[in-house]
């Protein structure tokens, strides 16, 4: 106890060149906790991006692929499943609910994203919490749409604007349907998730942006109200993008009494096919269709939960089995991490530099100690009179750094608390990282304990130059 | 009565370099208060650390106290000092960032058998007994960098003290001091050590206070490695 009191009072002696050590080893370790914790909360805010769902389903294709554009809003969807197909699933007796998703369109580089109540309902993210509103309703209707938090914020928006969608993804659309534009009537909280992201409207409504020039596809069934309505289905099969044979009525005069929507039920994915000829003479307009005259026919992917976590397994097996259409069912949780590692030499080689920084504020505090050995000769000396052998000077120097490098990691472990709680909100605002304030974990204790052997290791070399000096000066201070 | 030291054949060196210390025979009887001088240079420090054990003896014996120091190892040494031998400097006493009665306590901290010589009392009591009469009773609770030189060498014979060690060495404690505070401090050193029935071995280059000592052995007659 001896030269542990003794390392701390000679420590306190040397306040000031104490503090500056002690310091840039907290400054240090506070940067390595702290890439600690931004990791940790990347890694959580990335593996809550949805909670609570069992399954994600879509058609067959890759894992990555299927998560990055059912939760993340990234990259494109190739193919629909049918809504039948879709249906059939979520009455499975496995099933308690299912959120479907209707993808592949966009508005001004947000995605928009076709569901319906079940999203409002099921959704979670972030350990359980819900979907709420900020301002406004959910979208029900036809042309209701809901904006997440940063769609608002980025394009200001406010209840009641009207927006207009895009066909396809990407800042800047193939097709811009001006003619059907939907009304904001809901604005998302904040969630610090994709689902920020993003414009949610009815699975009919996406249906609705699907149809050629706002009219739908008519067909010949007994949906087709009256004879105003000669929409007549191109046969020729061809992909809307390269053309565009739909002629829209310029006459510009709305009819009231023209209900001429008819809502395709082939099921046909929407890319291959876009024959709406609208009417010639009658201008369609959106206003004309209620959301009962369309029917659903695809959803480009849908989250599962089920009655009973025991049959996720069975019932991906299942999917995955699925003669009808190919389909592919996958673990969120199992996808995510897939994803995560994939991305994990971004946080290896953001932990390496952090490290390299302590080694260098470990070896700020080696130099400290080291050059202040020549004044501390006489000292040493006298230790050795008094009858301390030259291992315990050794050990006093040792013992030093090692307090120093505790002193620093544990300034530098409080001065991450303190960032956390005074900034915590302020990040979270900022750039949407939430950091969770945790007790120190074993990743913490861990490092702290390297940190610690690590001084204590360094120590070793001004307390070696110690303990020869102290071996050849003995009790003479010889220059 | 027994010898407090014995030296036979001493030879020492600091590594490959001349020889320092060459002394044939050198003995002193326990409770001596011997005056040992010689001019700089003459190898009075080296041999004081012969004798304190921190240095290792080249050649010979070194007996103190009927222990061969010669044929102990390092530590061996280092805890044999700790535990009898008292040692003054000629200045720089102090570790600056321990008080006054802290540095006094020190050995007796350092050393859990120099601890039990405290005859039962506390380190802190003792500490402060022998501040008092050494007559620097009121300055336990100073810092060290406070004191004058006076202040300072007593507080080293205080320290030295503790635990009454059987061998006291001082390795010219007075030689900063004036002529008239030398005279008091060795008349109080001299109290001190034979309360404690210390042997004290004195190292000056300064022969007006031979005529204080009980013995005087002059180096450079008896160390042959200077000529």
């Amino acid at each position: 106890m001896l030269v542990f009191d003794l390392a701390l009072k000679s420590l306190r002696n040397r306040a000031f060149s104490t503090s500056l050590t002690v310091g840039s080893i907290a400054l240090s370790f506070a940067l390595l906790i702290g890439v600690e914790n931004v990791r940790v909360g990347m890694r959580e805010s990335f593996s809550n991006t949805i909670s609570q769902t069992d399954l994600i389903v879509g058609t067959k294709g890759g894992t990555i692929q299927l998560l990055l554009y059912s939760v993340f809003g990234m990259g494109a969807p190739t193919e629909n499943v049918s809504w039948e197909a879709y249906r059939q699933w979520a009455e499975h007796p496995a099933v308690e609910w299912t959120i479907p998703y209707s993808l592949g369109d966009s508005h001004r580089g947000f995605r928009v994203v076709g569901t319906n109540e079940d999203f409002y309902r099921h959704y979670r993210y972030r350990g359980g919490q819900e979907i709420a509103l900020a301002e406004g309703r959910a979208n029900t209707d036809l042309y209701d749409v809901t904006l997440g938090a940063d769609v608002a914020a980025e394009l200001n928006y406010a209840l009641g604007d009207e927006v207009s969608v895009t066909h396809g993804i990407g800042e800047v659309g193939f097709v811009t349907h001006d003619h059907m534009p939907f009304t904001v009537v809901g604005i998302l909280d904040k969630t610090f998730t994709p689902v920020d992201r993003a414009l949610y409207v009815t699975l009919e409504g996406m249906e609705a942006i699907h149809w050629e020039d706002g009219a739908p596809p008519a067909s010949d069934d007994e949906h087709v109200h009256d004879d105003e309505a000669e929409a007549a289905p191109a046969d020729d099969g061809h992909a809307h993008d390269d053309e565009a044979e739909a002629a829209p009525a310029d006459d510009g005069h709305a009819h009231d009494d023209e209900a001429e929507a008819a809502p395709a039920d082939d099921g046909h994915v929407h890319d291959d096919e876009a024959e709406a000829a609208p009417a010639d003479d009658g201008h369609v307009h959106a206003e004309d269709i209620s959301i009962e005259d369309v029917e659903i026919s695809q959803v480009t992917s849908f989250f599962v939960g089920t009655t009973d976590r025991r049959d996720v397994l069975q019932l991906q097996r299942d999917i995955n089995d699925f003669e009808d259409e190919p389909m592919m069912a996958v673990l969120p949780g199992v996808a995510l991490n897939e994803m995560w590692q994939g991305l994990g030499y971004a946080e290896t080689g953001l932990r390496l530099v952090a490290i390299f920084v302590v080694l260098v504020g470990l070896l700020g505090m080696l130099v400290s100690l080291y050059t202040s050995l020549n004044e501390r000769r006489r000292e040493m000396a006298i230790l050795r009179a008094v009858g301390a052998g030259p291992s315990r000077i050794l050990g006093l120097l040792v013992l030093e750094s090692v307090c120093l490098a505790a002193a620093g990691a544990l300034a530098g472990l409080a001065l991450v608390y303190g960032l956390l709680a005074a900034g915590q909100s302020i990040v979270e605002a900022q750039v949407g990282l939430f950091i969770p304030i945790r007790p120190p974990g074993p990743v913490e204790l861990l490092l702290l304990g390297a940190v610690v052997t690590a001084g204590f290791l360094m120590g070793f070399v001004p307390a070696f130059k110690a303990y020869r000096t102290a071996l050849h000066d003995g009790l003479a201070v010889r220059v | 009565m027994s010898l407090a030291i014995e030296v036979r054949g001493l030879r020492f060196r600091y590594g490959d370099g001349p020889w320092v210390l060459d002394i044939g025979e050198l003995t002193l009887e326990r409770g001596t208060r011997a005056f040992l001088f010689g001019p700089s240079g003459s190898g009075k420090t080296t041999l004081l650390g012969v004798l304190a054990g921190v240095l290792a003896a080249t050649e010979g014996e070194v007996r103190v106290l009927g222990e061969d120091l010669a044929s102990l190892s390092g530590a061996r040494r280092d805890a044999f000092r700790a535990e009898h031998i008292g040692y003054v400097f000629q200045m720089f006493n102090l570790i600056p960032y321990l008080s006054v009665l802290d540095n006094i306590a020190l050995p007796a901290r350092m050393d859990a058998k120099r601890r039990a010589r405290l005859d039962g009392a506390g380190v802190k009591d003792t500490a402060a007994l022998l501040a008092d009469h050494l007559h620097i009773g009121d300055l336990l609770k100073k810092p060290v960098t406070e004191l004058s030189v006076g202040q300072q060498q007593r507080v080293a014979a205080c320290r030295a003290l503790i635990g009454s060690p059987e061998i006291i060495v001082a390795d010219e404690p007075t030689s900063s001091l004036d002529f008239d505070r030398r005279e008091a401090f060795l008349r109080l050193l001299f109290q001190e050590c034979e309360r404690a029935g210390s042997t004290l071995v004195f190292v000056s280059h300064d022969r007006t206070l031979e005529g204080m000592f009980s013995r005087t052995i002059s180096l450079p007659d008896v160390n042959k490695a200077v000529l």
